[in-house]
This record gives structure tokens, C-alpha cells and sequence, in this order.
């Protein structure tokens, strides 16, 4: 779908299905660099589920047009900007890695807009390495490669994935090799910058599920714990064999954690 | 700076798109021989059937024996994915198929494969569909040759026979300039020698039939996206990004973005055309695949050995291999193809076309038949047989003369292989 938001065009996938505005909405926030299709393998689970699904692409990401903002917070509030133009009152949030960090500012800060929150391959802080930003900053396809380096779970790398005939390692990259010039940099350099996560949890009042991968390097389990414990209300579907990638990574656990969330 | 490790080429070969059977603790790669696969519930067949989950249905779609071919292929391509058909015609059909529909158009190399040629010759226009065929040579052939109608620009990285190195970068860049992808039969040489999409390619097709399982085994193709290519921009693939009714209005492009391409060709072609590849096919391909980097070697040292031996008899007119300094993309080889320019190799024998005759007559270790790639050498007579329905003029055009004569240089011992070549020249000239 199409709409206007903060007069520029935004855009997010449906999952192939029509909007009913009688359904509960569910809205997906991709991660630094990406855009919607990431949530390919959940966005139609979902949405068949009977379920108003928006697998949004962030300003300058994907089809949406504009600039890429630059804070977390900046973020959190075009998401609620966004779900004025469609006319959503309040929805459950999921989030991966930025777009966790996203989904946390937004509930924290709209409370009455978040229904419920679900952060995916989170941690309290996101510190960047200085070549990855250097490489980012660059343009450099360097940058996407250590990303799926570091992102993916060394059984991921390999490969056996249950989706026929999908390569992940290069459908991550070249994901992220398409986004336009100065986004990922600029995606990356708001991770870094954001220190107000655990800030943001401790006023987080919404039910709130943490799906985490236990090999996850780029935000590892130890650094989400103390998210999750400052949240009032949190439950966690740990998944084994994972990285960071997790709905590319294990579709299957993660919709088996998403269908009981949303 | 740090750097990206990821497995290399000759460690995907062995292990891309495959876990230890969860089941058994196979470590090879089970033989799935199951055309159906048992539903969890009513809802998990429905989702199974709405693209809303990965997973198998049945193995005219998919397989278990077949993804993990699949995956290999991609990997070693680089590519986001991949869907493996039962030859490498189906491949190539099923590329065609998913890109245009009637009214379509396609700029294709002039040297290609005889049942390429043949298809888009003769069968894709009852469809609407037709090809104007250019020099391989000449990049400003293919740019002059696009139309409004064009929606593939396709070639093959050496022609066949002709063995022509096409400019891979500089035709990539005038398809995009165009809004088209270009798509490249790479089977004369295998991601081990090239990978195409570093050079700009979209998409890569094979014939698994030939190096990649390279026994001379099993019939099988495969098509493998680059992902790169961006549909929304081109505007000029509706199978893509507008709505599909087939799967209640998906667009393919919007839900599945990088992944488009070899969703649609999954979900639409292998479900409407149905040209699937068997999962026993698929294994013994991949058993093929495993020692693809270790063979690959040895075909292009046996032929570089191979083409300096012919080049130098006195009953060998002229010897058409990449690698020679005396072929004309003898540069633009070294360039694209540094491990070598593949093992099949073209050459006229002093005589014409009753002298080749004897030649094929006369070898005993090459063996004459159709293939290419197989692990032993093998020899043809292009004008006779795979080229056989192109008219004395296409022959021209494709470089083809009467009396040429394509060599599938094998693996077998370079000496034995130049042996039976020698007692063959030398009976190919007596009376």
C-alpha cells in the first residue's frame, strides 16, 4: 500500500492481502539498511491470520520516498506519523534489530498507540564497529558483507534454509547492497547513537515479547537481558541455532513465537 | 579493516544447502523419493499453499532432494535463489515464460546452443514471442537491436560452438540502460570459471546436464537470480509488480522483493509448466557438484594442452579456443576468465565436411555424441547434428562452418586424450 505520510509517498507491504479496517493491525519495522521484504516470510503467515499487516519501508528505504532520518526517536515518531495516514489507532509492533529500537521508542513514547511490542535481535546498546561505519560511510559493499557476516548464525552461512531454493546469505546482502547510497550509514550511525533503550523499556507498560537467537554476535542475549528485565511485562522465545537474521534465519520458530503474539 | 569471511567456492561445492539429515544424521544428501509431503494440519496445507510459509507440497514444485541443489547452485553463483528444471531448456523456457508474456521481445547472441536457437527461432513466435539475433561481438548490435517490446537481453559467457567470449560487462550496461536484464547460459563454464553476476549479469541459466554434474548421468537446468535487478525501476515486467490473480492478487515484487523473479518462476512455472527436475537427478548432479572446482582444473589444463596440440597439425585447418593467443577474444578471456577459458574447444580439419566425417569416424577413446562437460572427452559434428535445423546462412552467421568440429575436452590423462586425436587427424586425411 501507498499512502502519503508527512507529505511524502510511504509505503508498506500487506502480505498479498486487502486492508480491513475491522482487523487488529500489525506493524513490522525492518532494520538498518533493509526495507520491508525482509518480513517476507512472516508478513502474508500474518496476514492470513486475519490480520491487518504493515511490513513498512522507513523513509528513503525501499518504496518509501524522502530522506533517511536520522535518530531513533526521529523514527519512532514516523511511525505514529504513519499510522495517522492509514488510520490505525493502535497496533502491535514488531521490530528487528533498528526497527527494534524503533518499536521500543514508539511504544515508550506513544504508549497509547502500542498494543503490544515485540523486539527481535535487540540489545540495551547498539555500538557499531568504527571499520563497519568507516565501509557504511563509504558506500562500500565491505559493509553489507560484514553485516551478513556478523549477522548470521554459522548454520545460516552454510545453508539448508526451508524456504526452496533461497540463498540467504546473498538475498541479506544484496538486500542491503541495494539500499540507497548514505542509508545504511545513516541507519548504522542511529543504532550507534542511541543510549536511551533501556531508558525507553522501563517505560515500556505494553505486553511485550523478546525474540531472541542465541548465537546472535551482533546483539548478543546477555546485552537484551537487561531490556527484558526492565520491561514490565516480558516474556522470551529464545531461539537455538540462530543468529542475529532471525526471521530469515528460522522462519518457522519465529512464526511459532510471532502467532502466539499477534 | 576487518574483514568478511564466508566459505569459499570448493567448501560450498561440498556443503551449500545442506544440514546433517535432522532425522537420520545422514550425512549425504538423502534421496527424497516422495512426489507428496504430509500436512500438519489443515492450516499448515493452506499456508503451504498460499506462499505464506516455506516448505514442500509436492515435487513438481519442490523438493527437499532438489532445494539443497538448488541452494548449492545459488551459492556458488551468488545469487538470492534458485529453481532447478528438468533440462536446461526447461530452464531457459521457464526464465522466458516468467519475464513476458506475447508481444514480448528478446535480443539474443547469434551463437548460441541449437536447441536455444531452435527455441527462439521457431517455437517462442507461435507464442508471440520473437528474438532478433546479433553478433556476440558487437555490443552496439545489441543496443541497436532493444525495442520497446525487448524484455531480455541473453547470451551465452562462450558461444556454441563458435566458442565466441561475450563482453559480459559492456552488454550488461547497455540491457540496463535499456531497463532490461541480461541473462547468460553459463554452462560452457560453471561459476567455478566465471561468476557472471560479478560482471553485471541478472540472471544465469545452466545446463546441469553438462560440467556441473558433469558424469554424463542426469538431464537437469537451473535458473539463479543476482536479486539486483529492480523491477519497480524498469517498469517493464507487470509478471512482477503488478498483481498476479493466480495467488489472489500477489504482486511479487512488493511482497517478495529480491526474491521476485524465482518466486514468480516457482509458484507460476513449475506449477503451470511443470518441467521439474527428479530428486534423484538432483542428487547425482550434486554428487557431480561436489568435485565441480577439482575437475574444472583438469578440463581447462587438459584443454589449453589440447588446443596447442591441434594448433600445431598440419591437418587442422584453424583451432577456435579463448586461450590461444591467435583467438580474437584471446584478451577479453584473460580478463573474464583468468582460471581458464573452459574445456570445449572448436576446429576444422583440411578436407571439409568428408574429412570431418572420418575424423568422428576414426577417434576411439572421444566419444561421439551429443553432450558437452562430461567427465570423458567427447566430440561432435555440429553441422549434422545440434546445429542440423539452422539453414546454411544462420550457420554463417553463428560462425559454424561445415567442416567444424566441437571437442568436449575431458579429464582423462592430456597424453591418451591427444593420442586418439592424432591416429583420427591422420585417418581423416586418407582416401
Amino acid at each position: 500500500m501507498e499512502i502519503s505520510v508527512n507529505g511524502l509517498k510511504a509505503f508498506a507491504a500487506t502480505g498479498g492481502r486487502a486492508l480491513n479496517a475491522n482487523e487488529p493491525a500489525v506493524i513490522f519495522v525492518h532494520g538498518a539498511g533493509l526495507d520491508r521484504t525482509i518480513w517476507q516470510l512472516q508478513t502474508r503467515n500474518i496476514a492470513f491470520m486475519g490480520r491487518r499487516v504493515y511490513a513498512l519501508d522507513l523513509p528513503a528505504h525501499g518504496r518509501s520516498d524522502g530522506q533517511p532520518l536520522a535518530t531513533i526517536t526521529d523514527m519512532a515518531d514516523w511511525v505514529v506519523a504513519f499510522m495517522d495516514a492509514a488510520g490505525i489507532d493502535k497496533a502491535k509492533l514488531i521490530g528487528h534489530s533498528m526497527g527494534a529500537f524503533v518499536s521500543l521508542e514508539t511504544a515508550a513514547k506513544h504508549p497509547d498507540r502500542v498494543e503490544k511490542l515485540c523486539l527481535m535481535g535487540v540489545a540495551e546498546t547498539m555500538p557499531v564497529h568504527p571499520d563497519l561505519l568507516a565501509a557504511a560511510k563509504d558506500n562500500q559493499n565491505l559493509a553489507p558483507q560484514l553485516i551478513v557476516c556478523w549477522g548470521l548464525g554459522e548454520a545460516a552461512k552454510i545453508g539448508g534454509h526451508p524456504h526452496p531454493g533461497y540463498w540467504l546469505k546473498n538475498s541479506c546482502q544484496t538486500l542491503l547492497e541495494r539500499a540507497k547510497n548514505g542509508v545504511l550509514f545513516n541507519d548504522l550511525t542511529a543504532c550507534d547513537h542511541f543510549k536511551g533503550a533501556l531508558d525507553a523499556a522501563t517505560r515500556v507498560d505494553c505486553e511485550t515479547l523478546f525474540v531472541l537467537g542465541k548465537d546472535d554476535m551482533m546483539t548478543p542475549v546477555k546485552k537484551a537481558r537487561p531490556l527484558a528485565d526492565a520491561v514490565q511485562t516480558s516474556t522470551t522465545a529464545m531461539i537455538e541455532d540462530c543468529g542475529h537474521m532471525l526471521m530469515n534465519e528460522r522462519p518457522h520458530q519465529v512464526f511459532e513465537a510471532l502467532k502466539r503474539f499477534v | 579493516m576487518v574483514k568478511a569471511k564466508f566459505a569459499k567456492f570448493a567448501t560450498l561445492a561440498l556443503h551449500a544447502g545442506q544440514q546433517p539429515d535432522p532425522a537420520t544424521g545422514a550425512r549425504a544428501v538423502p534421496i527424497y523419493q516422495t512426489t507428496s509431503f504430509v500436512f500438519d494440519d489443515t492450516d499448515h496445507a493452506a499456508s503451504l499453499y498460499n506462499l505464506e510459509r516455506p516448505g514442500h507440497i509436492y515435487s513438481r514444485l519442490s523438493n527437499p532432494t532438489t532445494a539443497v541443489l538448488e541452494e548449492r547452485v545459488a551459492a556458488l553463483e551468488g545469487g538470492v535463489g534458485a529453481v532447478a528444471t528438468a533440462s536446461g531448456m526447461a530452464a531457459l523456457f521457464l526464465a522466458v515464460a516468467t519475464l513476458m508474456d506475447q508481444g514480448g521481445h528478446i535480443v539474443a547472441s547469434g551463437s548460441l546452443y541449437g536447441g536455444s536457437h531452435n527455441l527462439f527461432t521457431y517455437t517462442l513466435p507461435r507464442f508471440g514471442i520473437n528474438t532478433t539475433f546479433v553478433d556476440p561481438r558487437d555490443p552496439q548490435a545489441f543496443k541497436d537491436a532493444i525495442r520497446t517490446n525487448t524484455r531480455l537481453v541473453f547470451g551465452e559467457t562462450l558461444g556454441n560452438p563458435g566458442i565466441e567470449v561475450m563482453n559480459l560487462p559492456l552488454i550488461a550496461e547497455i540491457a540496463h540502460a535499456a531497463g532490461l536484464p541480461l541473462m547468460i547460459d553459463a554452462t560452457f563454464t560453471t561459476p567455478y570459471l566465471i561468476k557472471v553476476f560479478d560482471h553485471g549479469v541478472d540472471i544465469v541459466m545452466h545446463s546441469l546436464t553438462k560440467f556441473m554434474g558433469g558424469h554424463g548421468t542426469s538431464i537437469g537446468g537451473v535458473i539463479v537470480d543476482s536479486g539486483r535487478f529492480d523491477w519497480d525501476a524498469s517498469g517493464k515486467f507487470p509478471t512482477l509488480t503488478e498483481p498476479y490473480a493466480g495467488y489472489h492478487d500477489l504482486n511479487f515484487a512488493e511482497e517478495f522483493g529480491t526474491q521476485a523473479f524465482v518466486m514468480r518462476a516457482r509458484a507460476e512455472g513449475m506449477k503451470d509448466f511443470g518441467a521439474c527436475l527428479s530428486p534423484t537427478n538432483a542428487f547425482n548432479i550434486l554428487q557431480g557438484i561436489e568435485t565441480l572446482p577439482l575437475r574444472m582444473q583438469k578440463h581447462v589444463a587438459n584443454a589449453i594442452v589440447v588446443a596447442e596440440f591441434l594448433d600445431g597439425q598440419e591437418e587442422v585447418e584453424w583451432v577456435n579456443y579463448p586461450s590461444l593467443t591467435s583467438h580474437p577474444d584471446y584478451e577479453l578471456a584473460k580478463q573474464l576468465l583468468p582460471k581458464g577459458a573452459g574445456s570445449i574447444l572448436s576446429f576444422a580439419i583440411r578436407g571439409g565436411r568428408d574429412a570431418g566425417r572420418k575424423f568422428i569416424e576414426a577417434v576411439n577413446l572421444a566419444s561421439h555424441l551429443a553432450n558437452i562437460g562430461d567427465a570423458k572427452t567427447l566430440v561432435i559434428h555440429p553441422g549434422s547434428t545440434t546445429h542440423q535445423q539452422m539453414s546454411a546462412a544462420d550457420l554463417e552467421a553463428a560462425g559454424i562452418g561445415e567442416g567444424m568440429i566441437r571437442l568436449s575436452v575431458g579429464i582423462e590423462d592430456a597424453d591418451d586424450i591427444i593420442g586418439d586425436l592424432k591416429q583420427a587427424l591422420r585417418r581423416s586425411q586418407k582416401g
